[in-house]
């Protein structure tokens, strides 16, 4: 099977004052298409590099980063990203917030089928009625899912998400999640998730992958097989809470608080 | 607008003009000491052909370094902002340059451009009200978060358009803070060289004539004519904020 993301032995070092601080050495990810990867690790453990890398923000100081068969030299328009922070921009409505993108990338769509597109998404996402309104007058859950519609409004094949319900309350958080499942149903993308919230993780994604602490390596690989239709409730079975524990153990791990 | 937003803000123009007529008279002072109300509208009625003519003067003046000084301005403020070095380098002259007090350069321009009237007080002007908004577009654009910039550079925009669409829109609040401070200063400048240039024009003129003569209910009619035109140019910038950040305006909640 041909994978769309291919990271191969990946090293990189932040040029600091007091010296080089490396913060990714080893790291190996595959991601098939129409995969979605969640990435969890401790904290400042270089996740977020991972997703610039991915993004063609910036260039590994060894290794190589594949995307779709291509060797990533820069920024490419086939990538959609979100953050923790929906930056949406406040003098834009929301519905010219989603169709940002289409600006930048050419799609081939006219005016009216761009803006159709993007009509469509809020509305996938529960958000239809607020197209004409401010980010300001949003909530923070409204607000995130509008990012989200900007990031695949161009149709993207990976879609990167940079922690994007780290922010939320929980309530709002799981919401979402299932908002992300019908997004995905939808709209296939490949998806590379980093987040720090390992019920998150098992919930949206089909592989999850623990970075050992800084400088990182791919230090476990699980495969995630929930069956059916995934529901809140699915986190709180037995398969789901071996799965949790067992990446509560290798988290531990890679903090250096348990040998492994 | 309704009634109060117009009736409140004449009721008290017209209290303050009855309080200050009152004070003169109370005390006796005789109009070299402090003009009242009264002495000022036929002072201004004897010179009204200069007044619209050296008004006109003052406000283009005015207008035209406050121009200068936004496109000066926000092209020193856009190269500190984007670069590093530059701001390192730039910032310690431009702070120096502003530390010292205009009144000061003001004969100096005098003299370096003498009888260059309509130069030199533009000149003034733009000197006087840059630094506002060259320091405000700075820190706008070097604080700019970097995500802000991630959206769209992930999606291999050139760095125009990520200035275009996101960093010059998102700094418009900050600009338009300082060009409210800046027009103030502009008017400032624009009159302290109008005061102290001998054969000049403008209402700073018309002020140093009264002063010459003696002609004190004048020089009180020239403050209000300047206050008034202070106000017009304070709110036709605050007219287009509204317009151009207005979304920055957030509703009471």
């Amino acid at each position: 099977m041909s994978n769309l993301i291919d990271i191969k032995g990946v090293r990189h070092a932040y040029k600091t004052p007091s010296g080089p601080l490396p913060v990714l050495d080893g790291l190996e990810l595959s991601v098939p298409e129409g995969g979605f990867v969640a990435v969890v690790g401790p904290s400042g453990c270089g996740k977020s590099t991972l997703t610039r890398l991915v993004a063609g923000l910036m260039k590994p100081d060894a290794g190589e980063v594949w995307l779709h068969g291509e060797l990533v030299k820069g920024p490419k328009s086939t990538v959609g990203m979100a953050f923790q922070n929906p930056v949406l921009l406040e003098w834009r409505t929301i519905l010219q917030n989603v169709m940002l993108p289409l600006e930048i990338v050419s799609t081939g769509m006219s005016k009216r089928e761009q803006e159709d597109r993007a009509r469509h998404l809020l509305d996938l996402v529960g958000l239809s009625g607020f197209e004409d309104k401010r980010p300001s007058e949003l909530s923070g859950g409204m607000r995130q899912r509008a990012s989200l519609c900007r990031s695949i409004v161009h149709k993207p094949e990976v879609l990167i998400l940079d922690e994007p319900f780290g922010a939320l309350d929980a309530f709002t958080r799981e919401d979402l999640w299932q908002t992300m499942h019908k997004v995905k149903a939808e709209e296939p993308f490949t998806g590379v998730l980093i987040t720090h919230d390992l019920r998150e993780s098992i919930f949206l994604a089909d592989q999850v992958i623990v970075l050992s602490g800084r400088p990182a390596k791919t230090q476990y690989v699980m495969d995630v097989h929930l069956t059916g239709e995934r529901d809140i409730e699915m986190l709180y079975t037995p398969e789901s809470a071996d799965a949790l524990n067992t990446l509560r153990q290798q988290i531990r791990i890679a903090q250096g608080r348990e040998a492994a | 607008m309704t009634l109060r937003q117009i009736g409140v803000p004449l009721a008290a123009l017209i209290l303050f003009g009855l309080f200050w007529e009152w004070l003169v008279w109370v005390n006796g002072w005789p109009n070299y000491k402090m003009a009242s109300p009264s002495d000022i509208w036929p002072a201004f009625w004897k010179f009204r052909g200069l007044f619209f003519e050296y008004g006109w003067d003052t406000l283009w003046r005015t207008v035209v370094g406050l121009l200068l000084s936004v496109v000066f301005g926000v092209f020193l403020g856009m190269i500190m902002g984007l670069s590093r070095t530059m701001r390192d380098a730039l910032y310690p002259l431009l702070v120096g340059f502003n530390a010292i007090p205009k009144a000061t350069v003001v004969p100096i321009i005098a003299l370096m451009f003498v009888g260059q009237h309509d130069m030199n007080t533009i000149l003034i002007a733009f000197l006087i009200s840059f630094f506002p908004i060259a320091v405000s577009v700075s820190i706008g654009l070097s604080t700019l978060e970097p995500e802000y910039r991630d959206i769209l550079a992930s999606l291999g925009a050139s760095k125009f358009t990520i200035f275009w669409k996101i960093a010059l829109p998102k700094t418009l609040p900050e600009f338009f803070g300082a060009l409210k401070v800046a027009v103030t200063l502009a008017f400032i400048g624009t009159n302290l060289m109008e005061i102290v240039e001998p054969h000049g024009r403008g209402l700073g003129h018309l002020f140093d004539s009264g002063k010459i003569s003696a002609d004190y209910p004048l020089m009180f009619a020239v403050l209000i004519a300047l206050a008034l035109m202070g106000i017009v140019l304070y709110y036709v910038v605050v007219a287009l904020e509204k317009v151009f950040a207005g979304w920055a305006e957030r509703n009471p909640t």
